[in-house]
């Protein structure tokens, strides 16, 4: 087995207006990759959920992009304040986001159960007061 | 249905992006950005009221085609030029988006579980 190949970044959590330019970088260096577009496309659109995420719940974070021989695996870490029930944040509708976060566009309680769907593995490891590690993975 | 079409449906203004020939195969209307990541189909168009860098990011993040903004907003510089360069048409619209998406839908543009042929 090579070595994956590892892109790492780091997300600012004090400007909603960059949120998201991780997942650009990622898209742009898979389509250089030659990786199939619909494998692209689930890999964006499950990290552009998770960076998003972790701008408007957590205070930024780092994200980490590997591409292993059978798959993309997402890592991102935050030192937010964690999710005291993950089973609940996974309900679709469920969302703590404030009106402010719903007039830029998000809150509808959509982004993690967007990320289960796009991905063929997702696992969150959440401690209150901590942070939060989720890490997905998209089958090649 | 092709952007042109679009265009003149909803006597929309075209911000940026020559291919008024490209087919549209479906549709999209909503303000809150994790709705539309949700539904992904091809050479899809979205319909928002919402003006942000986050519209464009989420269009491209999903492949879309084109973006049209309700109720005559106009997206900054910058997020035109960042559309640009993703090869996204952009286009403004004095309707409002019921009355937009209800232009689209009765000439014939399916929506997100109704895929045109
Ligand atoms: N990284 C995180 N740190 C702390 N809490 C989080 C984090 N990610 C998600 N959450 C919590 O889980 C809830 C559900 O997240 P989810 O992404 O599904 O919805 P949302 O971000 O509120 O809205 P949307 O994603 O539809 O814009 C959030 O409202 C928040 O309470
Ligand atoms: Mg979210």
């Amino acid at each position: 087995m090579s070595e994956p190949l590892k892109f790492t970044y780091s997300v600012d959590g004090d400007n909603f207006t960059s949120a998201g330019q991780a997942s650009v970088q990622v898209k742009k260096v898979l389509r250089r990759l030659g990786l199939d577009p619909e494998t692209i496309r689930r890999v964006s659109i499950a990290m552009y959920e998770g960076e998003i995420n972790m701008v408007i719940h957590a205070g930024g974070g780092e994200a980490e992009v590997l591409i292993h021989e059978d798959c993309v695996e997402i890592i991102l870490r935050d030192k937010g304040p964690g999710i005291a029930d993950i089973e609940q944040a996974m309900q679709e509708g469920f969302s703590t986001a404030p009106d402010n976060i719903r007039s830029l566009g998000f809150g509808a309680g959509m982004g993690l159960p967007n990320m289960k769907r796009y991905t063929d593995d997702m696992q969150i490891e959440s401690q209150v007061g901590v942070g939060t590690t989720i890490t997905m993975r998209v089958n090649l | 249905m092709k952007i042109s079409e679009i265009r003149d449906l909803l006597g929309a203004a075209v911000l940026c992006g020559d291919e008024m020939d490209r087919d549209i195969l479906s549709a999209c209307g909503s303000d809150m950005m994790s709705d539309v990541l949700a539904y992904v189909k091809n050479q899809a168009v979205l319909l928002t009221g919402l003006v942000n860098p986050q519209v464009i990011r989420t269009a491209v993040m999903m492949d879309m085609i084109c973006i049209i903004f309700v109720r005559s907003k106009q997206p900054s510089a910058q997020m035109i030029e960042f559309a640009e360069e993703n090869g996204l048409t952009v286009l403004t619209t004095p309707l409002r988006m019921y009355e937009a998406c209800g232009k689209l839908y009765a000439a014939g543009l399916k929506g997100n579980g109704e895929v045109n042929e």
